[in-house]
């Protein structure tokens, strides 16, 4: 879930980072895990320095989550810093309240995991009256998932969809939807090739059908009409 | 198999959801809960190795499911699919829900450390969580709960079937060496 991300900063790509982590409690315990120190112990100015290096980094500081979170660590910092009085029995730790937060939000992470593989176990079984989602939405299910989400100015490539379609109608008469894309197909092939085909098809080139509802998708040539 | 088995075995077959005790009961008033009790445990057994689904115990009923090891084969024939994986976020907002119950907003908020409003309002659409009650509070807010529906998608019994706070945190914890009985 909170994978070591942040460490890449070759990549020009523009990704959005702030999907990595849940919120500014989960880059907490990021750093803290990272940095092997104790909760109990916090380290703060150490800490509160690398929280606000990362969310500079990855433009965080957007957020106004984080920027509460960054403030409140400064502010922790600068208490600790302050001189105590002796015999100030009055005092607190100014970090028990994150500390407190943090430990909690760890128990929740912790189940998190465990709800997460119980409904991974649960989603392998089917039940009856299972309805099929729309179409679209199955053509979507077989795309793997991003591990990141780009943004990429690249337009489709409809021009290679329709040269590969043309490639397949030279050589088949007939295929299916899975030879056009192929299995690991990403969303932008899935596009490209769907938006060639109702070109193709609107050209007349080929025909679409489907046999039988939720069936797979028949692509076949079309016969060469007679020439006007 | 005894009548009452097979009555419950049809009635579990055309079900698109677990049939809990009660609902089962009614089918036959002459037969009583306990009876049904004692057909369901047959009927499971039944279904124990020999088949393809099995008759499971799930949010609050009973329900045919495949088994585990079809999931792969059906789902590449495209027969059936798993339902989409909840995002962290939704993940942590069901688990403070569930622990926390009836919950508001606010505290779900401080919680987890973000604003969790559009994340709930997901939840509730799909049927997870649902507005149980109002706080006492200003401006009395709603406070929400899990559904049956939570304990469906997780494969879980009941509320009960959730690990227990002092069984998650002796993880946190270093583990005290247990005493053995006598």
């Amino acid at each position: 879930m909170t994978s070591p991300i942040l460490r890449d900063p070759g990549n020009s790509a523009f990704v959005v980072e702030l999907e990595k982590f849940s919120g500014p409690l989960d880059l907490l315990l990021h750093l803290i895990r990272e940095d092997e120190v104790d909760i109990t112990d916090l380290p703060i100015a150490k800490i509160a320095d690398q929280f606000l290096s990362v969310i500079n980094e990855l433009g965080l500081n957007q957020a106004a989550d984080y920027l509460e979170m960054a403030a409140r660590l400064l502010r922790i910092k600068a208490q600790l810093l302050l001189p105590r009085r002796l015999g100030d029995d009055e005092w607190e730790d100014p970090r028990a309240e994150l500390v407190r937060r943090l430990l909690e939000y760890q128990q929740i992470r912790e189940l998190v995991d465990w709800l997460g593989h119980a409904a991974d176990v649960r989603a392998e079984r089917f039940g009856r009256g299972y309805e099929a989602p729309p179409p679209a939405e199955r053509v979507i299910a077989l795309i793997p998932e991003p591990m990141l989400h780009r943004v990429v100015p690249r337009p489709l490539d409809v021009e290679g969809a329709t040269a590969r379609l043309n490639a397949l109608l030279a050589e088949r008469e007939q295929f299916g939807w899975t030879d056009v894309v192929g299995r690991g197909a990403t969303i932008a092939d899935v596009l490209s090739a769907f938006i060639a085909l109702l070109e193709l098809a609107k050209r007349s080139s080929l025909t679409l059908s489907q046999p039988e509802p939720f069936g797979p998708m028949v692509i076949t040539r079309a016969t060469p009409r007679e020439a006007a | 198999m005894q009548p009452l088995a097979k009555l419950l075995e049809a009635a579990l077959f055309a079900a698109s959801r677990p049939l809990t005790i009660d609902e089962l009961a009614s089918l036959d008033p002459a037969a009583g809960e306990p009876a049904v009790r004692v057909a369901l445990a047959a009927l499971r057994s039944a279904y124990s190795d020999e088949h393809g689904v099995e008759l499971v115990e799930i949010a609050g009923g009973w329900q045919f499911l495949t088994r585990r090891e079809y999931a792969e084969t059906i789902e590449r024939a495209q027969f059936a699919l798993r339902p989409r994986r909840l995002s962290p976020a939704a993940l942590e907002t069901l688990a403070i829900i569930a622990y926390r119950q009836p919950v508001g907003r606010i505290e779900v908020d401080e919680i987890r450390g973000v604003d969790s409003g559009a994340v709930m309002d997901k939840l509730v659409e799909r049927g997870l969580i649902e507005v149980v009650t109002r706080g006492e509070g200003l401006g009395r807010p709603l406070l929400y709960g899990t559904t049956p529906s939570f304990l469906e998608i997780l494969g879980l019994k009941d509320l009960e079937d959730l690990p227990r706070l002092e069984e998650l945190s002796v993880a946190l914890r270093r583990p005290t060496p247990v005493d053995e009985p006598e």
